[in-house]
């Protein structure tokens, strides 16, 4: 579904501090399945996911969605992308400060000029399948990490993206949340979702749903099981 | 539909966004609408003083005939009137009988004034609406002056003129030719200066030549001139206040650009996170310029309508000694509202677009930045 093929990236090109975060990778990224990347930290994980996620474009190589190249596509046609492919879960959550749970989780559907009021229904959907009907009127300060962690999940599903992408989604949680995350990671491959993480978190790379682990390090990959 | 859809969603976005930074929008917006409203008080009053002075010299005679005795205002005597029918071009030349009076009792000047087109009874009087307020008169009251010789005068008042411009009659005060001669003790034979018709309107210029030469003891004032005067009167008192107001303006700007344009690293990271999300740069743009417009249109109409009262209602009391002048012989003044479109536009666009402007440019800059930024 998704390959990789000599992507690196370079940030400060050209400057006295220039890094190159990602030094060649060639990678194929499996339909439907979880797919973890772990290793420690500068390894490249999370500006892998950057070009998976149509963030940021590679410095060279090519990142292939379906078969179609989209390394080299302007702005407009990435987000395009970006919007009804991907969904997002940040490490932080990075839900806006002052709007509800519930707007929070409508957002990223603004764009998209649906029905406010359908658009409304399925935000809630979202947030009851996930438990958090009752904290829907919530601003997203006063919730739990673990309450966000769900709000930015339904926010990730809100556009039914075929492939959610998770940074480092365990890691402002304690072990039973993380394995609720988990279960939640289960149903979004059993709706037949992709699913992309990072992870330090052994629980998360030793965990039965995971399908797919990769190891990186110094912006290779250096083992896949 | 789906565009309909799309632009509401963002603008209840954009209210919400405001909603969220109250405290930013509402100090924000209370400088621009009282900038609003002490700029188009200036507009306001200054085009409603210029349409009370046109209102004025809709009554005024194309020609006016003064005498002059060693270059001062004299009265002119009745055989002139003769000499100046004489001339070709001149279709009728009328006495005018008018001058100035103290009243101590209300400390204000009246115009008083012996009117051609009505007539009044000897001893009544027609008054304007702020002469009546000024002394708590009614028709039928009594109201009484000492004449030039020490003798006190009465007046009953017959009537109060109505009010199209309060700034042409307020302090008028009408009275019959016998009454006026009696008061200030000028002979029979003796008018305050001459109007003059004219047949044909171009000649104006033509016949005032032909008076003056025939009469080398007048000075002739022409309509146009006063329009003139009253013009420049006007433009000038508007440009002091206007300059006055450049520094308050430009402080604005600078006000309006720091707290528009000075994105603070949350309002940075919420464009990140939209970005992230999948919105796209041009999406963020219109938030924020919905976010300009909301703000900027409703303190511009805020402002206004708040220049309109304190212009029509509240007597403009904030500049009223600056641009009034010599009218502030009127205790209640009111200047008759009016509306102009073209100034309404001027206004909009010197306050609404240089802020939504100002409000875009910055958040352009930071919305291009690549979303990747809220992953690292």
């Amino acid at each position: 579904m998704i390959h990789l093929s000599g992507v690196k990236k370079a940030f400060n090109q050209g400057r006295a501090n220039e890094f190159w975060a990602l030094k060649g990778i060639d990678l194929e990224v499996p339909a439907g399945k979880v797919t973890v990347f772990r290793g420690p930290s500068g390894s490249g994980k999370t500006t892998l996911l950057t070009m998976v996620g149509c963030l940021a474009r590679p410095t060279s190589g090519r990142v292939r969605l379906h078969d179609r190249d989209i390394s080299a596509l302007p702005e407009r046609f990435l987000t395009d992308i970006r919007r009804s492919t991907f969904g997002f879960v940040f490490q932080n959550f990075n839900l806006l400060k002052g709007v509800t749970a519930l707007e929070n989780v409508m957002i990223p559907a603004y764009p998209l000029g649906g029905d406010h009021g359908a658009l409304r229904k399925r935000a809630q959907d979202l947030l009851e399948r996930l438990e958090m009907g009752p904290k829907a009127h919530s601003l997203a300060e006063w919730l739990s990490g673990g309450e966000a962690q769900r709000v930015a999940i339904a926010r990730a599903l809100v556009n039914d993206p075929q492939v959610v992408i998770a940074d480092e989604p365990t890691a402002n949680l304690d072990s039973d949340r993380s394995a609720q995350f988990l279960d939640i990671v289960a149903e979004m491959k059993g709706d037949g979702r992709t699913v992309l993480m990072t992870s330090h978190d052994p629980l998360v790379a030793e965990a039965g749903v995971v399908d797919h682990v990769v190891t990186m390090r110094d912006g290779v990959v250096v083992e896949q099981r | 539909m789906k565009w309909l859809n799309r632009q509401r969603a963002l603008l209840d976005f954009a209210l919400s966004s405001l909603r969220r930074r109250l405290g930013k929008t509402l100090g924000l917006a209370l400088v621009y609408t009282l900038v609003v409203a002490v700029l188009a008080s200036v507009m306001l009053f200054a085009h409603a003083l210029r349409r009370e002075a046109a209102l004025v010299l809709a009554g005024t005679p194309e020609v006016l005939v003064q005498r002059l005795v060693a270059g001062r205002h004299d009265l002119i005597p009745a055989d002139h009137l003769d000499a100046i029918r004489g001339v070709r071009g001149v279709k009728s030349a009328e006495g005018r009988l008018w001058g100035y009076l103290f009243d101590p009792a209300a400390a204000a000047n009246y115009t008083l004034m012996v009117p051609t087109d009505r007539t009044i009874e000897p001893g009544s009087a027609v008054v304007g609406s702020g002469v009546a307020d000024a002394r708590g008169v009614a028709p039928g009251d009594l109201m009484s002056f000492r004449a030039h010789d020490g003798k006190l005068v009465q007046f009953r008042i017959q009537g109060v003129v109505s009010k199209e411009s309060a700034l042409v009659t307020a302090d008028l005060f009408l009275v019959s030719e016998g009454d006026y001669r009696r008061l200030f003790g000028i002979p029979e034979g003796r008018f305050t200066d001459i109007v003059v018709t004219v047949r044909n309107p171009r000649e104006v210029r033509t016949v005032a030549e032909k008076i003056d030469a025939a009469l080398p003891d007048t000075r002739i004032i022409l309509r146009d001139e006063i329009l003139r005067t009253y013009e420049s009167v006007f433009d000038w008192r508007e440009g002091i206040v206007l300059l006055l107001l450049s520094a308050a303006i430009l402080a604005f700007g600078i006000f309006a650009w720091e707290k528009a344009s000075g994105l603070s690293a949350e309002e940075r990271r919420e464009i990140g996170i939209l970005k992230a999300v999948g919105w796209e740069t041009s999406d963020v743009i219109r938030l924020k310029a919905f976010e300009g417009m909301v703000v900027s249109l409703g303190a511009f109409l805020g402002g206004y309508l708040l220049a309109y009262l304190h212009v029509f209602h509240w007597g403009a009391a904030l500049f009223e000694p600056v641009l009034k002048g010599w009218a502030v012989l009127y205790p209640d003044f009111h200047l008759t509202p009016f509306v102009d479109e073209l100034q309404v536009a001027t206004l909009f666009f010197f306050t609404v677009f240089p802020y939504t402007l100002a409000n875009v440019v910055p958040i352009w800059r930071a919305a291009t930045v690549d979303p990747d930024q809220v992953m690292r």
